[in-house]
């Protein structure tokens, strides 16, 4: 739930991040106007989780050189997760087992023109983490294979019903044959921090083109400064919670008071 | 109308949690309790994580507890000096309640502890006020009931570091109340409530004290239990969310006002066996849920400890 927030965007500030994250995108178009045979762009650098925020959709949209395939890889930042398997114990189901995967992505979807395997190989796959069973997690615990595919599977559901993982793969739409886009969905749970937009362009079972395009999510507004407020001053933070629930009991005995 | 809640990091409607504010907040007013044992299961079912529902309540139960008080207060309906007694062993109890929350909660333990301490607590409080308030509706049709003693001397009033508190008439040991205090501290760190239904009758049947200044009494020492609690669950856990607080809070302050009134036409003993039947069928329905196989023997959790 929380942990994710961790990521490189809170140690900016809203601002500066998003003048970076211009300036950034803009290097990596110019540089690859001439030089890559793919070029895309989000409609929005910075995704604002502000006090209404109930999620929000991204466009991407490129162009490449000729026909081709296209794959985009939205990969969020990664943190720590502990996996827990529930055990009857004494006639109640509690935490029994736990695995702890070091690398897992608060967020991860992959969109294509075609399902994936009418145009590309497994090794190119696993190379550039293409799809689901394709991530990779890094577990911490030396376990035996099966059980280890059984946290794992655990974890990517877990992650899809919480809507953070893709459940199908997205779709790449063309426009003519080199024009492309698609629609990335960021639901209201989606962590705080850096994300990595890759899009990707196969011939013949190859990766000819690549781009990675940075994206921020970051609170803004009263709803950071109040989680900064949480973080940064923890004590104080309580002292005010105190103090304001004090006053706001006071206030309420007060008007009832003759009602 | 969604708000994101920014500690609990979830998006929630604020016209339902201000109407489980409100609901709660009635039946509160109605029964004279403080509620949290029924918000924070609620809070539970909407998707807030356990941990930050009962750091959260322990905020909102300032609030309410402060504006319960001030009524008491005006009465005069509060004793001080036993109050601090109590408090002071509120405070222990909620430093150590909340040190064992955070420890539960590296092992992973947490929910499971959040709803096993819930299952205990409201099954036996709840089938003993249903026992009581049975016996007492009745003994209203049989009013030939004998009168029990004024006052009875268990092994609990021979305690050391006797005190003596004018304004409730009693002579007892000061372990005594702190020890219901620390209980009740206890109560607040690990299930986000105030405790006033332990409390209350620890008071009554354990203190003897009169009934006139138990209700007054332990609102005034939850209300510095539960300020307690919220520094600590902030400093230590991080899981209080003052803007889910706040929602809650103008729900249940405006809720209470209502069921004050409505609580007003019951008698004492339907309202008692009502309460008591809420807390067994809130009792019952935790135990089914850990009884049950859960749809996902796995669970995810990225917090860091």
């Amino acid at each position: 739930m929380s942990a994710v927030r961790k990521g490189a965007g809170r140690l900016w500030s809203v601002r500066v991040a998003g003048g970076l994250v211009g300036l950034v995108a803009g290097v990596f178009l110019a540089a690859t106007v001439w030089a890559q045979q793919l070029v895309a762009d989000l409609s929005s650098h910075l995704i604002a989780i502000t006090t209404g925020f109930t999620g929000t959709e991204v466009v991407l949209f490129g162009t490449t050189d000729g026909a081709g395939d296209v794959a985009i890889v939205v990969t969020g930042p990664r943190t720590p997760v502990t996996v827990r398997r529930k055990e009857r114990i004494a006639g109640i189901w509690i935490n029994a087992r736990s695995v702890r995967f070091e690398q897992v992505p608060g967020y991860y979807m992959v969109a294509t023109n075609r399902p994936l395997d009418q145009f590309v190989g497994r090794p190119v796959l696993e190379r550039h983490q293409i799809g689901l069973p394709n991530l990779q997690l890094g577990p911490r615990e030396q376990l035996a294979p099966d059980q280890l595919a059984l946290f794992r599977s655990a974890l990517i559901r877990n992650k899809q019903r919480a809507g953070l993982y893709g459940i199908t793969l997205g779709q790449v739409a063309f426009l003519g044959e080199r024009l492309f886009r698609t629609n990335i969905y960021f639901p209201a749970n989606v962590p705080t921090g850096l994300y990595n937009v890759e899009a990707l362009l196969i011939r013949d079972g190859e990766v000819v083109s690549a781009q990675t395009t940075p994206l921020v999510v970051s609170k803004v507004g009263f709803s950071a400064e109040i989680y900064d407020f949480a973080r940064n001053q923890p004590m104080i933070y309580g002292v005010a919670a105190v103090i304001g629930a004090i006053a706001a009991g006071w206030l309420a005995g007060a008007i009832f008071r003759r009602v | 109308m969604q708000v994101y809640l920014p500690i609990a990091e979830m998006s929630v409607n604020a016209l339902l949690v201000l109407g489980m504010g409100g609901l709660v907040g009635f039946l509160s007013g109605m029964f004279g309790v403080g509620g949290g044992f029924l918000m924070t299961p609620l809070l539970i079912f909407i998707g807030v994580p356990p941990a930050i529902a009962v750091g959260t309540q322990a905020n909102q139960l300032v609030a309410a507890s402060v504006s319960g008080v001030l009524a008491h207060w005006r009465r005069g309906n509060v004793d001080v000096k036993l109050g601090v007694v109590m408090l002071l062993g509120g405070m222990v109890g909620t430093v150590v309640g909340v040190w064992i929350f955070s420890v539960l909660q590296r092992i992973g333990q947490i929910d499971a502890a959040i709803t096993l301490s819930y299952v205990f607590f409201l099954g036996t409080i709840g089938t003993m006020m249903m026992v009581e308030a049975s016996r007492a509706l009745i003994r209203r049709r049989a009013p030939t009931a004998k009168r029990g003693k004024l006052h009875r001397h268990m092994w609990l009033h021979g305690l050391p570091l006797k005190m003596r508190f004018q304004r409730s008439k009693l002579y007892i040991s000061a372990l005594l109340p702190a020890g219901i205090g620390a209980v009740g501290g206890m109560l607040v760190a690990i299930m986000g409530i105030g405790g006033g239904f332990m409390l209350v009758p620890a008071m009554i049947y354990l203190l003897n004290m009169p009934t006139g200044l138990v209700a007054g009494t332990s609102l005034f020492q939850i209300i510095f239990t539960t300020a307690m609690a919220t520094l600590l669950q902030a400093a230590t856990n991080q899981t209080v969310d003052v803007m889910l607080a706040l929602l809650l809070l103008i729900g249940g302050v405006v809720g209470a006002q209502f069921g004050t009134k409505a609580g007003g036409r019951l008698r004492g003993e339907q309202a008692r066996l009502l309460l008591a039947s809420l807390v067994v069928a809130v009792a019952l329905k935790l135990a089914f849920d850990l009884v049950v196989e859960p749809n996902d023997v796995f669970t995810i959790s990225t917090r860091m400890s």
